[in-house]
């Protein structure tokens, strides 16, 4: 896979992989009705998260929207934290007053999460103006969906980081719905996503999400060219969600999507893809792989305990942080 | 004939005659035609009247109120339905400024029949930004008229209303009546905008109420019965026009009035009740208005703090006992006992 080196790619499979693992781990728990929180699931999507976040530095800024796990956890924020926080602990990232929908580590840089569709696109490029205002050489990303392009705040967002020339990544992930909508009935036929950022004067690009080489190519440049100073890019990714919308369930049977379709996704498994390619390669070992698996699962379940050990919040939490003292 | 409906049926019913009654009743919003329906408010209603004016919608709130305000304005009578009333907040000038001044800065010459759906709720983690009861804030404006209904009979009565009135109307369902049922008669009928409704009968006390919280003060009044004491409870129904008359007459009667609320205290609906009550009917007080209200925090998510965030029955009789001067001990709550708070009830379960 085009000039990556091969510790890259295998760090890139090890970073899916992870996102994998713990969101299905999510989906084995969440019926357990412990975790009482509505959770949007990213299994079929964690391409764009890893390939994205590969060359964003601790430094760096990202921000996000309602399904934000793998977004959260390939810029390096804290799992056991994210776990306690689903459980709606006081080790959670957010203290538990968050719950899966608002998520932050500031420490990674992870600047927060929230799910009213398009409201952190202008935060994010807020972030990036206000790294410029303050001479600092930081990226900023802002990760949404196909439905985010639809709000007004998207298009003011695009218009102020193109004057500004703020260093903004914008990285779209269409993976054809809101919730049980399909593009159809939202947007326009025949119009590109990635066209309308161009409209805006903000260079665009349109490639497959379920490859994570494309993707980190060209987040590579897009971070690249922020970095220089040289103004923000939009990035759209095809791609497509598995599980239900809000939920742990498979939801074919709802009718508004074909199983035909679903399967078509599934066969591009962006996980698989780059497993064959190693294996093929012999850059990876099947002995390796399950090495890895293991250590993953050993890592979450880990995570899992943490979270589940964990306290409840105590009844004064519920008045503090109104006001910052 | 009695015909027993869920709150979310009624609404349905309510809609489904409008439409068939009136070519310019549309209804549109985020999921309306999709396999759920807005919690089953709006199953099946596209095959019935087509998809034309049965609508999905892009997420744009903002741009789609001002669609559907001009619409109203030559002629059609939108159904907005936003899943959350948080989600409303994205198109508050279209709201705010434009819908409801709309008759007033043209003096009159141009009418806005608008109806907002807009779902409140509480549990499951559906924290900040999904669960907010802001009521208060629509009904603080000029020209917009607020519906809250608590039972089965009166959302679909209301709603029914509402389509028909000329004027905007923001129509607030509480996600936790969707599923109780109650008598709910076939065919058209109006529930008036404006009057509030004695929804029990007592002489001791006011509480005064709406949506869900009348639910809780339906309870409450029951277990202050049980010890001696008869409540009064006023499910006002509407906030705006508010139907001052009946609550000021049962304070007169009893002295005493507790607002039971979903919204915020602070500036909340609860205080503009008790101030028209102590402006109109001081002298009859026997003792100091109080309010039931939600803490003035933002909804955490937690079950934890959840637990602690919500008022309930518990909390009015309590208050109820503290007007009168006497300390009871409270009952443990049969329903609530060793129950989490987060959910309606067992049939309950995430994510919604
Ligand atoms: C302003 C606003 N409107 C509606 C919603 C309800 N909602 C939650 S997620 C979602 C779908 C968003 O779709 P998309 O942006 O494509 O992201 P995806 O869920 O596909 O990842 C919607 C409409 C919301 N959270 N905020
Ligand atoms: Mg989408």
């Amino acid at each position: 896979m085009r000039n990556i080196e091969p510790a890259v790619l295998k760090r890139l499979y090890q970073e899916m992989l992870r996102i994998r693992l713990i969101e299905e781990r999510i989906a084995e728990l969440y019926p357990m009705e412990e975790m009482r929180c509505p959770i949007h699931l990213c299994i079929g999507q964690e391409a764009v998260a890893v390939g994205l976040c590969a060359h964003l530095t601790r430094d760096d800024y990202v921000l996000s929207g309602h399904r934000s796990h793998g977004h959260y956890l390939a810029k390096g924020g804290d799992l056991k934290r994210m776990m306690a926080e689903l459980f709606g602990k006081v080790t959670g990232c957010s203290k538990g007053k968050g719950g899966s929908m608002h998520m932050l580590d500031l420490e990674a840089g992870f600047l927060g999460a929230t799910p009213i569709v398009g409201g952190t696109i202008p935060i994010a490029v807020g972030a990036a103006f206000g790294t410029v205002m303050q001479g600092e050489n930081r990226v900023t990303a802002a990760f949404f969906g196909d439905a985010a392009v639809e709000e007004g705040v998207f298009h003011e967002s695009l218009n102020f980081a193109a004057l500004r020339t703020l260093p903004v990544v914008f990285v779209c992930e269409n993976n054809l719905y809101s919730v049980l909508s399909p593009l159809s009935v939202r947007q326009p036929s025949g119009r590109e996503i990635y066209h309308l950022a161009q409209g805006h004067g903000v260079e665009s690009f349109q490639a497959d999400g379920n490859d994570v080489v494309e993707v980190y190519n060209l987040a590579g440049r897009a971070i690249s060219k922020a970095r220089r100073g040289d103004g923000p890019t939009f990035l759209e990714f095809k791609t497509y969600r598995w599980r239900e919308h809000c939920g742990p369930n498979y939801d074919i049977d709802l009718g508004y999507r074909t199983e035909d379709e679903f399967q078509e996704w599934r066969s591009r498994c962006p996980i698989d893809r780059l497993k064959k390619h190693l294996k093929g390669k012999g850059l990876i070992t099947d002995l390796e792989a399950e090495d890895m698996e293991n250590s993953l699962r050993a890592e979450i379940d880990e995570a899992v305990e943490f979270a589940g050990e964990s306290p409840f919040p105590e009844v004064e939490a519920l008045e503090q942080h109104i006001f910052a003292p | 004939m009695h015909r027993e409906l869920k709150y979310s049926q009624a609404v349905h019913e309510a809609i489904e005659l409008c439409m068939a009654r009136d070519r310019s009743v549309y209804v549109m919003g985020l999921g309306v035609p999709d396999p759920k329906g807005i919690f089953g408010t709006t199953l099946g209603l596209k095959d019935k009247f087509g998809a034309g004016r049965v609508l999905d919608m892009p997420a744009s709130e903002n741009g789609m109120t001002g669609v559907a305000i001009g619409s109203a304005l030559v002629g059609m009578r939108p159904i907005m339905t936003h899943q959350r009333i948080d989600f409303a907040l994205l198109a508050l000038d279209q709201i705010a400024g434009q819908a409801a001044n709309w008759h007033y800065m043209f003096g009159g010459q141009a009418r806005v029949p608008l109806v907002i759906r807009m779902i409140i709720g509480r549990g499951w983690g559906q924290g900040p930004q999904h669960s907010q009861s802001l009521h208060a804030w629509f009904a603080h404006i000029p020209g917009l008229k607020v519906v809250m209904p608590a039972t089965p009979y009166d959302v679909k009565g209301l709603l029914i209303a509402s389509v028909e009135d000329d004027n905007p109307v923001v129509f607030i369902e509480h996600r936790w009546l969707h599923n109780i049922t109650g008598d709910v008669p076939g065919g058209l009928y109006r529930v008036p905008l404006g009057r509030s409704r004695v929804a029990r009968e007592g002489d001791d006390l006011t509480i005064a109420t709406a949506s869900y919280m009348t639910l809780e003060a339906l309870r409450a009044a029951e277990m202050l019965a049980e010890e001696g004491l008869n409540a009064e409870v006023i499910d006002l129904r509407t906030l705006k026009p508010l139907d001052e008359a009946p609550i000021l007459d049962s304070v007169r009667k009893t002295g005493r009035l507790i607002v039971a609320d979903t919204g915020w205290r602070s500036v909340g609906f609860s205080a503009e009740v008790v101030a028209r009550v102590t402006e109109a009917a001081l002298d009859h007080l026997k003792a100091p208005p109080r309010r039931v209200t939600l803490p003035d925090c933002p909804t955490p998510t937690s079950r934890a703090l959840a637990d602690f965030y919500y008022p309930s029955a518990r909390d009015i009789v309590a208050t109820a006992w503290g007007m009168m001067g006497l300390e009871v001990e409270l009952p443990v709550m049969q329903e609530t006992a060793g129950a989490l708070l987060d959910v309606p009830d067992k049939s309950f379960t995430g994510p919604f």
